[in-house]
C-alpha cells in the first residue's frame, strides 16, 4: 500500500441520503455517513437496524433506491462488487462469500482480477499473510477450515486488492477473545497505513476499544454520530435501541436437582468431510439449572445438537440418558415424547416452515398436545394453541394464519421458543437462541429460559455469544474440535479463561499450547 | 423502459388459482395461432379440436374415459410431489398394474365370480406399488435418484409387457397378433353411463380423489408429507422420518397408477396389448402441476388434458394433423403454467431506467 | 472376418453407440456444474435429432445438419433458461415439461421424414495411421463426429480445470450467493451453461439421426437423454469419467445386439432391458457413497437462485 497524505479534508467515503426499501421493511432511510482516510469508523446498530443493507450498497451488491455516494470527493455509481473493488473498496462478509470445495488460492483467484497464474497468486497470498500476521495455507480446501481460518481467507482476499476502504461486517462474532485481539492489531496496522475501515458491530465494548468514530443506526435511520471513546456503554445503547440495555434477575442455582440430561462418552464420526467428529463427550445437566456450551462455530456444535435432538441416533443407547433412561437409539420424535424440546439455530426451514402459517407451524412439534385424533388434525386445538403462543410470548404478527416467513426474525424466534416451552418440557436444548434477533426479543427469550430453569427444567444452551452465556448460565463448558471441556461454575470462571478454552486449551482438550498460540 | 420482476411482500393467493387458468388460456390462444399458421381456418380447427369431441354424451363419456386414468395417476403423483419425491415413472407403474390385473384375468379364464374384478384391481395396486417400491428402496437404502430409476423402470415395464404379449401370454387363437385373449365379462369393468364407453373406473377415480383430499389436507400424515416437501430440515427437526415420506410418496403414486392400468386393460381395451396407455403416466405429471397438487385442481386439469387427447385424435381424423400435436400442447400448457407461476411471488413493474442512480453531487466535507 | 477384425468392429460400434451419450452428458455436466439441473435432455436430443435430420435431408450436408441440430438444442435450452433462470420456475418440473414438449414437437415436425433415407457419412481416414493394424481402424478411421466428441471432452476438461472461466463456473454452481457477492453475473453465466448443455444435447441427437442410424424415427433416442443424466452422476461431475460411462453403455447396447444376432435363447425384449437395468445398477453403486456425491456434486444443483430474492 502506498503511503498517503495524512487525513485531509476530503473524506474517503461520503454517503448522502441513502435509502433502500424492501417489500416488507424500509432498511435504510436517508442515511448520511462520512469516513475519513485512515479512520476506523464504527457502524453500530442492533439486528435489523439496516447495517448490512448499507454495507451491501457501498459494496455494490445491492442497489440503493435513492442517495448519493462520493468516493475521495468524486461522485460515483457502484453497480457491482467488481466496480467497488476497482475503486479500492474491499469487504469481509459476515456470512462468508467463500466456495467450500475450492482451495484458498482458487477462492482468492475468483475475486482478484489479475490472477491467471495460481502459483504467483499463492506467493502473493503468503506475502500479505506474513505482513499482516494472518497465517494461511493457499492449498487448503476451504471446507476443511475452521470459521476463523475462513475469515482469514476473506481478509487476505480483501487485502490483496490493496483497498483504501475495508468493510468488516460483524467480524468478531466468529472469533475467540484472543483472536479478537489479533484481529484488532491487524486492523490498527491497516489504519496506520492509511486504509479506512468501516467496522460493523453491535458490541459496544469493542467499538469503544477500537474505533475513532461511530455512526449509530436505529430502524434504518441515523440516530447519532459520535466519538465512541467519549461515550459510555449506556449512552451508546440508548442511541442504538432507544433505551437502556435490559438487566436480568438471576437467582442462585438450585444444585440439588436430579441429573436430567446425561451424555456419557458420546463418540461419533462425522457423516461427511464437511463435518466434525465428536470425541468422547461427557456432560450432565440437572433439573433447575442452565448449562451453557461455548465455542466457535464449526467445532462440533451441529453434530452434538443432532445427537442430542435425536436427528442422528447413536449406535449405543447408553451414550445419552434422559432422567436415567437410555435414549441414544431413539429418534427425534421418540425423544420429544420423553419431554425434550429443542430450539434450533435456523429459524426458517428448520424451526419453522417458511411457507406455512403459524398455526400449521405450531402443529410441527406441539401435535403431542392432543392436536391429532384418529390420524386427523384437530384444527381448533391447533389454532387455540397458536393463539396462546402468540399472546403469551407477545409475538407481533398478522394473526396465526400469517406465513412464518412474514414475521421478523425476533418475532418468529419468540414464536418458536413459545411453541417449544408451552409443551411443558423436562429438558430444553437451545442453539443460539438469540442469534440475529433484536434486543427486545433477545431479552424476552433469555427471560423465558430463566423461567424454564425456575420451573425445574434442565436447560442446555449452545451459543457463540459469550456475553449471553455468562449472563444466563449456571455452568459453562466449551466445545473445541469435537471435544467438550469440563463444565465450570459461571461464578468461578471468566471470559478470558473460557476464551482460552475455546482454542482447545483445556484439561484433556484437543490443543497443545503451541497450536493454541496461533489465532483461534 | 422495460418490465421488471419485483418481489411481492406476500405471495399472491389469487395468483395461485389464476395462474393455471392463465396457462390454460394461453395454451388455447397458442393453439389458435398455430392453427392459423398451419393454414387452417382457426375457428373451424379450434372447434374441431376443442369443441366437437365433446358436443354429445358419447364425447363426454370418452372424456371421462381419459379423465379417470389421468386423475388417478396425477393424484398418486401429487402425494409424492408434495413430499419432493419425484416419481416420474407412473407410466411404468400403470403398465405393471395392467400386467398384474390382466394377468389375474388370464389366469382364471373360466371364472365368472364377482370377486374377480376387485381381485384384479387389488392385483393392479400391488403391481404398481411393487414397481414403485424399487425406486423407493433404492432411494432409501442407496440414495439413488428416484427420478432416473423410476423413469428407467418405465422402459423396462414397456419391454416386459411387450415380451408377455409377444411371448408367453399371446392368444393362441389370435392369428399371431401380439395380444392376449379378450377378457371374459367378469373381468371387464361395467359401463356406468349408457350409450357411452364410460366404465366403473371413473367412480373409482373420484373416490380416490376424495380419499386423497382427506389424506393430504386433513390427516397428520398428509401434513408431515407437506412439511417434508416444503422444508426438509423442519421435517427432520420435528422427527418425521424422511424414509417413510419417500415410501409413502412412491407407493401412493404406484398404487394409483396401478388402478389406472387395470382400468385400461379391463376397460376400453379388454385385453393386454403391447401398448396399454397413450402416455397417461407422463401427462399426469402435467396434470398434477396444473392442478396445483390439489384433488379438485387435478380433476379439472385432467379434464383439460383429456380434451387435449380427444382433440388430438379428432385433429388427426378431421384435419390430417399428426396426433403428436397433443404432446406439443401438453408441453406448452406446462410451460405457460410454470411461467405464470412467477407472478405468485413477484409482480411485474414497468421501469423507465435503471434504479439506484447516483447523480453528481457537491463535494461533502 | 478374423477374430481380431470382429473385435475391432465391435469396439468401433461401441464408440459409435457411446458417442451421443458423450455429447449429451458433457453438455449436461456443464449445465449442472453451474448449478442448473436440466431434465429436458431427452427432449433437447430429440429436437436436435429431427432438426439435424431435416437439414441433412434437405441440403445433403452433414455440416448443415450439425449446425441446425446444435441450434435447435440450444433453442430448446433457451426455453428452459427463460423459465428457470428468469422466471424462477422449478427446475425439475420445467425439465420434465421440456422433455414432454420435445417428444411432441419432434414427432410433429418429423412426420414427413420418417421414411427418408440419408447417405451415411464416410469415415475420416487419417493417411498412414489408419492402415495400422488394430489401432488403425479403431482410432484413425472413425466418422468425424466421433473425433469431435473427443475434442469436446478435451475442451470441457480444459475449460473446467484449467481456465479461469471454468473456475468461475464451478464457483457459481457451488455458491451462487458468494459468486454474486463478489460480483459475478450468476444468471448470465447459468444461461451460458444451459445453452451449452442444449447445444451438446442437440449434437448428440444429430449424431444419432444423421450418423449413427441414420434415419429419423419418432422417439428414437429411447431414453438416451435420461441415461446421459445418469452418466453425469456416474461420472461424479468429472468429464473424463463421462467417457468411460458412455462407452460402458455403448458396450451394453452393442453386446445386446450381438447376443440377439447370435441367436441366444432370450427374448429380444428382455435383452433390450439391459441398458436401462445397467443404468439403475450404476446409479445405485455410485450413489451409495454419499460422501463422494456431496464432495463432487455442485452444492446449489437444482436450487432456484435470484439475486433480488430477499
Amino acid at each position: 500500500m502506498s503511503p498517503r497524505p495524512p487525513a485531509a479534508a476530503t473524506p474517503r467515503l461520503a454517503l448522502t441520503g441513502i435509502s433502500k426499501a424492501y417489500p416488507t421493511v424500509v432498511a435504510n432511510d436517508g442515511i448520511d455517513l462520512v469516513v475519513l482516510p485512515g479512520e476506523i469508523h464504527a457502524v453500530l446498530g442492533e439486528n435489523g437496524a439496516g447495517k448490512s443493507t448499507l454495507m451491501k450498497i457501498i459494496y455494490g451488491v445491492t442497489k440503493a433506491d435513492a442517495g448519493e455516494i462520493a468516493w475521495n470527493g468524486e461522485p460515483v455509481r457502484i453497480d457491482n462488487p467488481a466496480q467497488a473493488r476497482r475503486l479500492g473498496i474491499g469487504m469481509v462478509f459476515q456470512q462468508f462469500s467463500l466456495f467450500e470445495t475450492l482451495t484458498v488460492a482458487e477462492n482468492i483467484a475468483l475475486a482478484v482480477e489479475d490472477s491467471r497464474d495460481l502459483d504467483a497468486l499463492a506467493r502473493r497470498i503468503e506475502e500479505v499473510s506474513a505482513r499482516y500476521g494472518i497465517p494461511l495455507d493457499p492449498k487448503q480446501l476451504v471446507h476443511s477450515q475452521s470459521v476463523g481460518e475462513r475469515q482469514r481467507v476473506e481478509i487476505v482476499r480483501c487485502l490483496l486488492q490493496k483497498p483504501e476502504l475495508v468493510i468488516m461486517d460483524e467480524p468478531t462474532s466468529v472469533l475467540a477473545p484472543q483472536a479478537v485481539r489479533k484481529l484488532f492489531e491487524t486492523l490498527r496496522l491497516l489504519a496506520r497505513e492509511g486504509c479506512s475501515i468501516l467496522y460493523i458491530s453491535h458490541r459496544l465494548d469493542e467499538i469503544k476499544e477500537l474505533c475513532d468514530s461511530a455512526t449509530i443506526l436505529r430502524g434504518g435511520k441515523v440516530t447519532g454520530t459520535v466519538d465512541p471513546r467519549d461515550e459510555s456503554a449506556s449512552s451508546l445503547a440508548r442511541m442504538m435501541i432507544g433505551k437502556a440495555l435490559p438487566v436480568f434477575a438471576h437467582g442462585e442455582a438450585d444444585e440439588g436437582g436430579e441429573e436430567r440430561l446425561v451424555v456419557a462418552g458420546l463418540t461419533r464420526k462425522a457423516d461427511t468431510q464437511f463435518g466434525t467428529d465428536l470425541d468422547d463427550i461427557h456432560l450432565s445437566v440437572r433439573s433447575g439449572e442452565i448449562v451453557g456450551i461455548a465455542g466457535i462455530s464449526g467445532n462440533g456444535q451441529q453434530e452434538l445438537l443432532a445427537a442430542l435432538s435425536g436427528e442422528r441416533t447413536s449406535r449405543e443407547a447408553s451414550e445419552i440418558h434422559f432422567g436415567g433412561r437410555q435414549v441414544g437409539r431413539l429418534g427425534a420424535a421418540a425423544r420429544r415424547d420423553l419431554g425434550l424440546v429443542f430450539v434450533p439455530e435456523e429459524r426458517l426451514g428448520r424451526g419453522a416452515v417458511a411457507n406455512m402459517s403459524l398455526a400449521d407451524n405450531a402443529l410441527l412439534t406441539a401435535h403431542r398436545l392432543n392436536m391429532v385424533r384418529f390420524g386427523l388434525i384437530r384444527f381448533g386445538e391447533v389454532r387455540s394453541f397458536a393463539d396462546r403462543c402468540v399472546d403469551r410470548f407477545n409475538v407481533i404478527c398478522g394473526g396465526v394464519e400469517a406465513d412464518a416467513k412474514s414475521l421478523s426474525g425476533g418475532n418468529l424466534q419468540k414464536f418458536i421458543v413459545g411453541r417449544e416451552f408451552l409443551q411443558e418440557p423436562r429438558i430444553v436444548v437451545a442453539a443460539q437462541p438469540t442469534w440475529g434477533v433484536d434486543v427486545g426479543a433477545a431479552a424476552a427469550i433469555r427471560q423465558a429460559l430463566i423461567e424454564m430453569r425456575g420451573a425445574g427444567v434442565a436447560v442446555l444452551v449452545i451459543s457463540e455469544d459469550l456475553d449471553e452465556l455468562f449472563e444466563i448460565c449456571d455452568r459453562i463448558a466449551v466445545i473445541a474440535k469435537g471435544r467438550l471441556s469440563p463444565a465450570k461454575r459461571t461464578s468461578e470462571t471468566s471470559i478470558e479463561e473460557i476464551g482460552l478454552w475455546m482454542s482447545g486449551l483445556f484439561p484433556e482438550g484437543p490443543a497443545t499450547p503451541a497450536e493454541a498460540s496461533g489465532v483461534g | 423502459m422495460w418490465v421488471k420482476l419485483e418481489p411481492r411482500a406476500e405471495p399472491s393467493r389469487a395468483m395461485i388459482y389464476v395462474s393455471p387458468l392463465l396457462a390454460a388460456g394461453l395454451t388455447l390462444a397458442t393453439g389458435f395461432v398455430v392453427f392459423t399458421v398451419l393454414g387452417f381456418d382457426p375457428l373451424a380447427a379450434f372447434h374441431a379440436f376443442f369443441v366437437a369431441p365433446i358436443d354429445d354424451l358419447y364425447g363426454w363419456g370418452e372424456l371421462g374415459l381419459k379423465v379417470a386414468p389421468l386423475s388417478l395417476c396425477a393424484m398418486g403423483l401429487a402425494v409424492g410431489f408434495r413430499a419432493n419425491v419425484w416419481n416420474i415413472g407412473a407410466e411404468g407403474q400403470l403398465t405393471l398394474g395392467a400386467i398384474c390385473g390382466g394377468g389375474l384375468a388370464l389366469a382364471f379364464p373360466d371364472t365368472e365370480s364377482a370377486w374377480l374384478l376387485p381381485g384384479m384391481i387389488a392385483a393392479g395396486v400391488v403391481g404398481g406399488m411393487a414397481w414403485a417400491a424399487i425406486p423407493a428402496f433404492l432411494k432409501t437404502h442407496f440414495n439413488a435418484n428416484e427420478i432416473l430409476v423410476s423413469l428407467m423402470l418405465t422402459y423396462v415395464a414397456a419391454l416386459f409387457l411387450s415380451y408377455l404379449v409377444f411371448g408367453p401370454w399371446r392368444d393362441p387363437q389370435g392369428f399371431g397378433f401380439p395380444e392376449t385373449r379378450q377378457f371374459q365379462d367378469a373381468a371387464t369393468l361395467p359401463i356406468v353411463l349408457d350409450g357411452t364407453r364410460l366404465h366403473a373406473g371413473m367412480p373409482i377415480a373420484l373416490a380416490v380423489l376424495a380419499l386423497g383430499w382427506v389424506f393430504m389436507m386433513r390427516s397428520f400424515l398428509g401434513y408431515q408429507i407437506r412439511v417434508a416437501g416444503l422444508a426438509g430440515g423442519a421435517a427432520q427437526y420435528a422427527g418425521f422420518s424422511h424414509k417413510r415420506m419417500v415410501w409413502i410418496g412412491l407407493l401412493a403414486g404406484g398404487g394409483a397408477a396401478g388402478i389406472a392400468g387395470v382400468g385400461e386393460a379391463a376397460g376400453p381395451i379388454g385385453q393386454l396389448l403391447p401398448s396399454i396407455s397413450p402416455g397417461y403416466g407422463f401427462a399426469a405429471i402435467i396434470v398434477a402441476f396444473v392442478g396445483r397438487l390439489h384433488p379438485v385442481g387435478i380433476l379439472l386439469a385432467s379434464m383439460l388434458m383429456a380434451l387435449l387427447y380427444l382433440g388430438g385424435e379428432a385433429a388427426q381424423m378431421n384435419l390430417g394433423l399428426p396426433s403428436a400435436v397433443t404432446g406439443v400442447f401438453q408441453g406448452t400448457l406446462l410451460f405457460f403454467l410454470l411461467a405464470s407461476d412467477v407472478l405468485i411471488n413477484f409482480r411485474l413493474r414497468v421501469v423507465r431506467r435503471a434504479p439506484g442512480r447516483v447523480a453528481p453531487t457537491e463535494r461533502a466535507t | 472376418m478374423t477374430g481380431l477384425e470382429t473385435t475391432v468392429a465391435i469396439l468401433v460400434s461401441i464408440l459409435g453407440a457411446g458417442t451421443p451419450l458423450v455429447f449429451a452428458a458433457l453438455g449436461e455436466l456443464i449445465a449442472e456444474r453451474s448449478g442448473v439441473l436440466n431434465l429436458g435432455v431427452e427432449g433437447m436430443m430429440l429436437v436436435g435429432a429431427v432438426c439435424g435430420f431435416i437439414a441433412a435431408a434437405e441440403t445433403g450436408s452433414p455440416v448443415a445438419a450439425v449446425i441446425v441440430g446444435v441450434l435447435a438444442g440450444a433453442g430448446m435450452a433457451l426455453i428452459f433458461g427463460v423459465l428457470t433462470l428468469t422466471l424462477m420456475a422449478n427446475q425439475v418440473a420445467t425439465g420434465l415439461a421440456l422433455t414432454i414438449f420435445g417428444i411432441g414437437v419432434s414427432a410433429y415436425i418429423g412426420i414427413d421424414y420418417t421414411s427418408v433415407a440419408l447417405p451415411s457419412i464416410s469415415p475420416v481416414h487419417i493417411p498412414g495411421l489408419s492402415d495400422l493394424p488394430l489401432i488403425g481402424p479403431l482410432l484413425f478411421s472413425l466418422d468425424p463426429l466421433i473425433y469431435l466428441s473427443f475434442a469436446a471432452l478435451a475442451g470441457v476438461s480444459w475449460f473446467l480445470y484449467r481456465s479461469r472461466a471454468g473456475l468461475v463456473l464451478r464457483g457459481v454452481g457451488e455458491s451462487p450467493e458468494s459468486a454474486h457477492a463478489i460480483g459475478y453475473p450468476v444468471i448470465r453465466i447459468r444461461y451460458a451453461a444451459v445453452l451449452f448443455g442444449g447445444a451438446m444435447a442437440g449434437l448428440g441427437g444429430v449424431y444419432l439421426s444423421v450418423a449413427y442410424t441414420p434415419m429419423w424415427v419418432e422417439g428414437m433416442t429411447a431414453g438416451r437423454g435420461w441415461i446421459a443424466l445418469a452418466l453425469v452422476v456416474f461420472a461424479t461431475w468429472r468429464p473424463a469419467r463421462v467417457l468411460i460411462g458412455a462407452y460402458l453403455f455403448g458396450g451394453v447396447t452393442i453386446v445386446q445386439f450381438h447376443l440377439q444376432g447370435a441367436g441366444v435363447e432370450v427374448a429380444p425384449q428382455l435383452l433390450s432391458m439391459l441398458p436401462y437395468l445397467a443404468t439403475i445398477a450404476v446409479l445405485v453403486v455410485i450413489s451409495r457413497d454419499i460422501n463422494t456425491i456431496r464432495l463432487n456434486s455442485p452444492a446449489s444443483l437444482g436450487k432456484t437462485y435470484h439475486p433480488d430474492a430477499h
